[in-house]
C-alpha cells in the first residue's frame, strides 16, 4: 500500500496548521521591513540634518573652495583670533571650526589645517573636506609652478579592459558582479533553507519518539516511507512559508515606501553607487546600463534549472540525514555531536562559494567542490552564472543524485532502527552497527 | 486444529545479541493467545517480526495459509507496549489518519469511528486535543484505532496498564467480544491473573527460546503435583496426624479459613487417587475442605523460568 501522500498531507497540515509556524510566517517579514524602514528612516533623518561650520580663513583662498550646499553651511568669521573663534564656535553650538592658517607656501598651508570641534567630526565630511581642500590646493600648486592644468586633465587616460571569451562572450566587471550577487544568492538560500527545514525535519522525528507513536505507524507503514513523507512534506511546507515570506515582504515594501514616503531601495542603490563611484569614478547612468546588460546576459535557463535541481538535490541529501540524527537520539539536546559533521561540510561550502569562486571561478578548488556531493549544491549554484559547460553541471547533479540515494538508503537504515530505540545515546560505533543490521 | 497464525522456527540476531533462537508458535483461529516471558526475553521482537516491523533472520511466518507480506497489514492490530499519539493533533483526525494507514477509507474511517466512540462513550473527544487528556483516555482512543479495521488478528502488548478497573474491565469485555465475534487475539502481558481469565493458549519464552506451550488446561494439568489442600476436624485428634503422615506425604497448610480445623497439603503417589485419600479422611474425621491444588499461571511461569 502506497501511504506516501497520506504522510505527506498530514505532515504538511501539522506543519502550516501549527501555532508558531503561522506566526513566524507572517512575523517575520513584518519584522524584516520594520526594521530596514526603521534604518532608512533615521538614515534619512541623519542626513538631513543641517551642519554648521564656521570658517576662520586667515589665508583669504577658502571662500571660493567652500560653497555651502544643502547639507552644510559654512559661515566665514571676521577677521579675529583662534581662541576667540573658538569660543564663540563653541557658544554657537556649531559642528566644528576649520581653521586655516596663512602663508604663503602651499604645502606648509596644507599642513597647518585644523578642523576642532565637540565631538569627533564623521568621517565622510572630513573625508569630502579634505578632498575638496586637496584638489584646490594643488591646483594651486601647479598654477605657481606654471603649469597648465588644462593640459594635465586632457592627458588624462582612462582604461576598461572589455573581457571576452574565445566563443564571443562578452563580460566586465560588472557582469561579474551581478554573478556574484546571483550565485551568491542561489547558494546562501539554499544553505539557509537546509538549516531551518532540516532542523525542522529531525525535531519532528524526535517529537514522534518521544510520544511514543512511532510503533504504532510502522506497523501500518515502511520506515523509509514515513521518513520519505516526513522530508517531503516539511519541505513543502517551508516552500509555503517561504513563497509567503516572498509575497508578503514585497506587498509591505510597496506600502510602506508608498505610505511613508521612504525610498527603501534608494538607501542600498546609494551604497551601490558609491562602491562603484569607488570602483571607476565614472557616470552612474553608464554603471547603471551596464548592470542590466549583464543581467541580460546570465544563462537564465540554465540558472533557473540548476537552481530547482541543485536546489532539491542538494537539500534532499542533508534532510535526509538530518531526519537519521533524529532517529538516533532521543532529544533535541542530544543531536549536537551529529549537527556538526553536517554542517562543516555546509559552512565549508559556503566560505569556498564567498571566497574562491569570486578570485577564480573555473579553478582547481572551485571546481573541486563544486562535484563534492556535500559541498556541491551550493559551490555549483554559485558557480553557474559564470557559465559552467552543460556536461560538467551534469556530471555534478549525476554524483549529488547517486550519494543522495545512498544516503537515503544509510539514513533509512538508521532510521529504522533508530525509532524503536529508546534510552542511551547511541556512539558513531553503534550507528554503524545499525547500518549493518 | 485451524491456525491464524505459525511462526515457524524464527531467529533474530541484533549484533551478536540472540533475540529469538528458533521460536515456534502456533495461534489457534478464535482463541485468545498469551505470549508469556520474563522481561528481555524477546517477546517484543517476535510481536515485530509478526508486524513486519523487523524482518526475522531465518525461519517463515504464515498468516491465514499465506506467507506474511505487506498486505497482511491491514489484518493485524496491533497495540504496542510502548504507545502514544500525536500531542497536538486532534483526537479525530488522529484517528482518521491512522486508520487510513491501515486502508480504510475516510468514509468508513468516520462511520466505524463515531460507532466505537459512542460505544465507549468517549463521543465528545473529538476535537480535543490528544494533550488535553489523561493517560487513560489516550489510551482507549489508542484501542478503538488498532480494532477499528476489523483486523483477523489483534495484537495486544500490556494492553491494561495506564487503565483505572473499571475501564480495565471495559477493554476486557471489549477483547472478549472481539474475540466472540471471530476475532483471534494474541495478549503479552505480565499480569498473571489476566492470563487466567483470558488465554485459552499460551506460549512461554525465556532468554530467547520458547521452553513451554500448548493449551493453558493441558499445562496446568501437566505441571500439576497430585497435591490436595484437605481442612478436616478428626474424631480423635490424638494420634490422627501421625497417622495421616504415615500413610500419605503430608505437610502443613495454611489456607486461610473461618474454622478451627486442621489443615495439611497431602500430595498422592501414584498408588493412590483422591477417592483414597478422601476414604481414610471421612473415616477419621468431618471434613470440611477437599480442593486439588491446580498450579497457577504464575506458578507455572515461576517454575518454567527458574528451572530453565
Amino acid at each position: 500500500m502506497n501511504h506516501l501522500p497520506l504522510i505527506i498531507k498530514r505532515e504538511y497540515l501539522t506543519k502550516v496548521k501549527n501555532k508558531s509556524f503561522i506566526v513566524m510566517t507572517i512575523l517575520s517579514p513584518v519584522i524584516m521591513i520594520a526594521l530596514v524602514a526603521v534604518v532608512a528612516y533615521l538614515s534619512q533623518i541623519n542626513n538631513n540634518a543641517k551642519r554648521e561650520v564656521s570658517v576662520l580663513d586667515n589665508s583669504g583662498l577658502m571662500q571660493s573652495v567652500l560653497e555651502s550646499t544643502d547639507n552644510i553651511n559654512y559661515s566665514f568669521l571676521p577677521n579675529m583670533s583662534l581662541e576667540e573663534a573658538k569660543t564663540l564656535v563653541e557658544e554657537q553650538e556649531n559642528y566644528g571650526l576649520l581653521y586655516v592658517e596663512n602663508s604663503i607656501d602651499v604645502d606648509t598651508l596644507a599642513n597647518n589645517i585644523k578642523f576642532y570641534s565637540v565631538d569627533s567630526p564623521s568621517l565622510t565630511f572630513i573625508g569630502s573636506l579634505e578632498d575638496k581642500l586637496g584638489n584646490y590646493l594643488t591646483d594651486l600648486k601647479l598654477e605657481r609652478l606654471n603649469v597648465n592644468i588644462e593640459q594635465i586633465r586632457n592627458s588624462r587616460v582612462r582604461v576598461d579592459i572589455v573581457q571576452e571569451s574565445f566563443v564571443g562572450e562578452k563580460t566586465s566587471k560588472t557582469d561579474s558582479i551581478v554573478k556574484l550577487i546571483f550565485g551568491g544568492a542561489a547558494g546562501y538560500l539554499l544553505f539557509m533553507f537546509i538549516i531551518i527545514y532540516g532542523n525542522m525535519i529531525m525535531r519532528s522525528v524526535i517529537e514522534e519518539k518521544t510520544s511514543r507513536i512511532i510503533e504504532v505507524i510502522i506497523s501500518s507503514v515502511k520506515p523509509v516511507q514515513l521518513m520519505l513523507g516526513k522530508i517531503i512534506g516539511t519541505s513543502l511546507a517551508g516552500i509555503t512559508q517561504f513563497v509567503i515570506w516572498i509575497v508578503l515582504g514585497g506587498i509591505l515594501m510597496l506600502i510602506v515606501s508608498s505610505v511613508f514616503g521612504i525610498d527603501l531601495m534608494q538607501s542600498q542603490l546609494t551604497q551601490q553607487e558609491l562602491i562603484n563611484q569607488s570602483a571607476n569614478t565614472g557616470a552612474v547612468s553608464f554603471e547603471a546600463q551596464q548592470v542590466l546588460v549583464a543581467f541580460s546576459n546570465l544563462p537564465i535557463l540554465n540558472l533557473i534549472l540548476a537552481f530547482i535541481f541543485f536546489f532539491i538535490g542538494g537539500y534532499l541529501l542533508y534532510s535526509s540525514l538530518y531526519a537519521a540524527i533524529g532517529a538516533a537520539v532521543d532529544n533535541e539536546t542530544d543531536t549536537q555531536q551529529f549537527m556538526l559533521p553536517i554542517l562543516m561540510p555546509l559552512i565549508l561550502a559556503v566560505y569556498i562559494g564567498i571566497f574562491t569562486v569570486i578570485e577564480d571561478p573555473h579553478g582547481m578548488v572551485s571546481t573541486l567542490f563544486s562535484h563534492i556531493p556535500f559541498t556541491s549544491p551550493v559551490v555549483m549554484l554559485m558557480r553557474i552564472p559564470f557559465g559552467v559547460p552543460i556536461w560538467e553541471q551534469l556530471l555534478s547533479l549525476g554524483i549529488l543524485i547517486g550519494t543522495f540515494v545512498f544516503t537515503v538508503w544509510v539514513a533509512a537504515k538508521i532510521y529504522r532502527v533508530g525509532i524503536l530505540m529508546y534510552g542511551k545515546k547511541p556512539s558513531y560505533k553503534e550507528l554503524i552497527k545499525w547500518i549493518k543490521y | 486444529m485451524d491456525y491464524l497464525l505459525e511462526v515457524h522456527d524464527v531467529s533474530k540476531k541484533f549484533g551478536d545479541f540472540t533475540a529469538l533462537n528458533k521460536v515456534s508458535i502456533a495461534v489457534p483461529k478464535g482463541s485468545v493467545f498469551g505470549l508469556l516471558g520474563p522481561n528481555g526475553a524477546g517477546k517484543t521482537t517476535l510481536i515485530r517480526i509478526i508486524n513486519q516491523i523487523t524482518m526475522p533472520d531465518q525461519g517463515r511466518v504464515i498468516l491465514d495459509s499465506e506467507s506474511l507480506q505487506p498486505k497482511h497489514i491491514k489484518d493485524i492490530g496491533y497495540l504496542p507496549e510502548e504507545r502514544g499519539l500525536y500531542k497536538s493533533m486532534k483526537v479525530g483526525e488522529q484517528a482518521l489518519y491512522l486508520a487510513q494507514l491501515k486502508g480504510l477509507s475516510k468514509q468508513e474511517a468516520k462511520k466505524r469511528l463515531k460507532y466505537w466512540f459512542e460505544r465507549l462513550e468517549i463521543g465528545d473527544w473529538w476535537n480535543k486535543k490528544i494533550q488535553e487528556l489523561s493517560k487513560g483516555m489516550a489510551q482507549k482512543i489508542q484501542f478503538v484505532v488498532t480494532v477499528l479495521h476489523e483486523p483477523k488478528l489483534l495484537i495486544f502488548d500490556e494492553p491494561f496498564s495506564g487503565f483505572d478497573p473499571i475501564n480495565a474491565n471495559i477493554i476486557k469485555d471489549e477483547i472478549i467480544r472481539l474475540k466472540e465475534n471471530g476475532a483471534t487475539v494474541i495478549f503479552s502481558t505480565h499480569r498473571m491473573e489476566s492470563v487466567e481469565e483470558l488465554c485459552d493458549h499460551i506460549a512461554l519464552i525465556h532468554q530467547s527460546n520458547k521452553i513451554l506451550d500448548g493449551k493453558l488446561i493441558d499445562i496446568k494439568r501437566a505441571y500439576k503435583t497430585n497435591t490436595f489442600e484437605v481442612g478436616i476436624n478428626p474424631f480423635q485428634e490424638t494420634g490422627f496426624e501421625n497417622e495421616l503422615i504415615s500413610r500419605f506425604k503430608t505437610s502443613k497448610a495454611s489456607y486461610k479459613s473461618i474454622g478451627d480445623e486442621l489443615k495439611y497439603n497431602v500430595k498422592l503417589s501414584d498408588a493412590d487417587s483422591a477417592n483414597d485419600l478422601l476414604d481414610f479422611l471421612m473415616t477419621k474425621g468431618s471434613v470440611c475442605h477437599f480442593v486439588e491444588q491446580v498450579p497457577s499461571a504464575n506458578d507455572i511461569f515461576i517454575q518454567s523460568v527458574k528451572s530453565n
